[in-house]
């Protein structure tokens, strides 16, 4: 199916066409992926959790020192930031609970995200895209191997299931990066912080911000898998679709973002 | 048609062409070829002839336009991905850069079809990956990594991968390119042998003539995606075709353009000279 995908760029004849395509691309890569990942594993051909591991320590375990040390300094600014304006209005004990509130809903799954997508997007669509331009992807066809379920699903899988993880650990980085901050700077005593930002996080918050997190998941794997796929031609395209897939998964991920958020606003 | 036909490959009336308007390039125009079973037949031609193409339409990457593509007695063309890979388990395909996966092993790339397409136990899919990699003369290299060999021994993991599942026809893209004359011959042997002692089917994709002549049942060969010369390597070297002629020997001028802009160059010039 997608061995069609990018051989149609041949026949572009405006922007508007060509974006479009892209669209339409994306979407049949995605549902094709989604058939494999979910589908197929239910009518008898199940997924291999070999490459899933590998992938898993890849996306995951590696990426988590640099989501930690960002995670952090934004619970340490968010905290000093906070703390200058909430001084003014007398309410310095509630800064725990602004950091709190906003590490876990917003900048949690968003930052992550963020840095998800320049580091594991981009190492995506390089490694995918040399092997489309030394022809192991039109190789792995001709073996009859199907390139979405032997390369995407393993990918796929494993920053669905990484990146809430990370998530996760990542706002509580961030929430100790604030009650450090607020405890030994600001001089706040630990248990009024503590309560604070108790009374303040929901948990609904915290789940929101998984739910999204998975939704951006999906999205940094399609969209880097999709300019890998695409690839036609040299060393220099692969550069450029590594570009092209990190600005893109950004942009996507900030829009999701903020649909997520004026829906739960609406809704909530 | 018949599973015992001579032909195990045949190409009908084969048109493609990229592009539209005026940048539309015809590529092949009208082509009709067949490769015998068990035999070895070279397609040969200079670069931008189509040969490559042709190759590709083979292994069902490229659908033509027009015509029709028999694979052992089937029509790959409009076929789904389904019935293509029925169709695929048939061939093997030696690629030009070898297209080996840089991530895993010698023995794991060899491993992978065998792996993916049989219910085999490990043990013996270890086993038959080490007579496959005797087979090409590289026992004991399983353990290596694609980038930590060289490019004639790349070309033989290849085949070797190629050849895991015992298919009927092996298809190679420039199986010499880039190799030194004696890693040429060892390829070419390894083609030979396969051919006639496992009879296997080979359609070689080459602009190495000495190669060709050496090797080749039947050599096909492509100017502008049209055949000018089909026949035995004995023929082309008679043969009284100029373009052939000129591609036998190599010749820089000729009735093949050495020259590829359609322009005539004084005006091109003079158009230059207002800038």
């Amino acid at each position: 199916m997608f061995g069609y995908i990018g051989r149609k760029g041949f026949k572009s004849k405006s922007a508007l066409e060509d974006f479009f395509r892209e669209i339409s691309g994306l979407y049949y890569l995605t549902r094709s992926t989604l058939y494999c990942t979910f589908i197929e594993p239910l009518r008898g051909k199940p997924n291999k959790w070999g490459p899933v591991w590998i992938q898993m320590d890849e996306v995951g375990v590696k990426s988590s020192t640099i989501v930690f040390l960002v995670a952090f300094l934004i619970g340490v600014i968010l905290a000093f930031q906070s703390a200058y304006q909430m001084a003014q209005m007398g309410a310095l004990e509630f800064v725990g609970a602004l950091v709190g509130v906003s590490v876990t809903r917003e900048l949690g799954p968003l930052m992550t995200a963020i840095v998800m997508a320049g580091r594991v997007g981009a190492s995506f669509t390089a490694e995918m895209g040399t092997m489309k331009v030394s022809d192991e992807i039109l190789a792995l066809q001709t073996m009859a191997l199907d390139p979405v379920k032997f390369l995407i699903t393993p990918r796929f899988l494993a920053i669905l299931i990484m990146l809430p993880c990370l998530t996760v650990m990542a706002d509580a980085m961030g929430v100790f990066g604030g009650y450090l901050v607020g405890v030994n700077i600001l001089g706040i005593s630990s248990t009024s912080y503590i309560d604070n930002s108790l009374d303040a996080m929901q948990l609904k918050d915290f789940i929101t911000g998984l739910i999204k997190s998975g939704v951006f998941a999906v999205i940094i794997v399609m969209v880097g898998s999709y300019q890998a796929f695409i690839i036609e031609g040299g060393a220099e395209r692969v550069g450029q679709n590594t570009r092209t897939s990190v600005v893109i998964s950004m942009i996507l991920i900030i829009f999701a973002d903020l649909l997520f958020t004026a829906v739960f606003y609406y809704f909530t | 048609m018949e599973k015992t036909d001579a032909a195990i490959i045949k190409l009908e009336n084969v048109t493609k062409s990229f592009g539209e308007g005026e940048k539309k390039i015809v590529v092949l125009d009208d082509f009709n070829a067949e490769m015998e079973r068990g035999k070895i037949t070279c397609i040969i031609g200079g670069s931008g002839s189509g040969k490559s193409t042709v190759l590709r339409h083979l292994i069902g990457a490229y659908q033509p336009d027009s015509g029709k593509i028999w694979i052992d007695g089937e029509n790959i063309v409009g076929m789904n991905v389904k019935e293509m890979n029925a169709v695929r388990k048939k061939f093997g395909i030696l690629f030009q850069t070898g297209a080996l996966f840089n991530s895993m092993t010698v023995e794991e790339n060899v491993a992978l079809p065998l792996k993916e397409h049989t219910k085999v136990p490990i043990e013996t899919i270890r086993i038959m990956v080490a007579i496959k990699l005797e087979m090409v003369g590289l026992r004991g290299s399983g353990h290596l990594k694609p980038a930590q060999l060289s490019g004639g021994m790349l070309k033989r993991i290849a085949l070797a991968r190629a050849i895991a599942l015992d298919p009927k026809i092996v298809f190679y893209d420039e199986p010499s390119a880039g190799l030194d004359p004696i890693s040429i011959g060892v390829i070419d042997k390894l083609m030979k042998d396969l051919s006639s002692k496992m009879g296997i089917t080979s359609v070689v994709v080459t602009h190495e003539l000495p190669s060709a002549l050496r090797i080749a049942d039947k050599i096909i060969m492509l100017f502008k995606g049209k055949i000018i010369f089909s026949g035995t390597p004995e023929e082309i070297k008679t043969s009284d075709d100029e373009r052939v002629r000129q591609f036998v020997n190599g010749l820089p001028d000729g009735p093949i353009p050495f020259s590829k802009t359609q322009k005539d160059y004084g005006e091109e010039l003079k158009e230059m000279s207002y800038y």
